[in-house]
């Protein structure tokens, strides 16, 4: 039986969604896939160096429970729900809704971003950073970690086209 | 059962108890045991899968309480 192909376009740059892609990527390589992911537009976030400036936001995002990762359970169990009238002018919304869920996600065994992102690396998934956006938001090739190949859409198609599974995230 | 290595994976949540099973494994040699203890309760669906499509065999897999172990032979 021949390698099975995993292609995945990573299209988000928030915490919640890096997890998807590498949770997915990291996954199929320990199942024996090829995986190769094509970060673009704000999907690059999830290659810099530093990703301790993702975010996640509850605004406009109704699918998102907002529960304390702390106290007794009975106070765990409460689902907050803000306005989002109020969560938009709130100053450091944000911010309190990413330290909110980075203490839910160590709470629940889940690995950091940037762990998921380096057992990727070590499974050889490989990590293709659309050019075409690095230089449209004004990043550089230092900006981003290691082991990055800068290529277009044409190079990602090269293995997409081959691929058992196909998908955008 | 006799195993060669023992991972344990208490704790951990999807994907990670695969992800290190895997890394294991790969420090095995063909035939030889590894014994995993976990208790993320997707564990057992997924060790069923992750045997069926990696080739490694799944001896055996038990539930206590809220552990779970398995049993896996290297391909």
């Amino acid at each position: 039986m021949s390698q099975k192909k995993l292609a995945i376009i990573a299209t988000k740059g928030t915490l919640d969604w890096a997890y998807p892609p590498f949770i997915l990527a990291s996954t199929a390589a320990a199942l024996d896939y090829e995986v190769q992911i094509f970060f673009t537009f704000y999907g690059l976030q999830l290659l810099r160096k530093d990703v301790s400036g993702l975010k996640v936001s509850p605004l406009g995002n109704p699918g998102m429970p907002m529960k304390m990762p702390f106290g007794p359970q009975w106070f765990r169990g409460i689902n907050w729900n803000i306005p989002n009238a109020i969560q938009a002018i709130v100053p450091g919304y944000e911010s309190l809704a990413t330290a909110l869920m980075k203490k839910t996600i160590a709470n629940n065994g889940v690995e950091s971003v940037e762990n998921m992102r380096m057992f990727c690396q070590e499974a050889d998934v490989k990590f293709i950073a659309c050019q075409m956006t690095v230089e449209l938001f004004g990043f550089s090739h230092d900006d981003f970690v290691d082991g990055l190949e800068y290529a277009g859409a044409a190079k990602f198609f090269e293995f997409a086209g081959e691929s058992d599974i196909c998908l955008y995230l | 059962m006799n195993f060669d290595k023992e991972l344990d994976a208490r704790g951990l949540n999807c994907p990670l108890p695969i992800l290190r099973a895997k890394k294991a494994l790969n420090e095995l040699t063909t035939g030889q045991v590894l014994k995993i203890v976990a208790t993320d309760p997707g564990a057992i669906k997924d060790f069923e899968a992750f045997a069926k499509q990696t080739g490694n065999e799944l001896l055996s897999s038990a539930q206590a309480g809220t552990e779970f172990t398995f049993f896996i032979k290297s391909k």
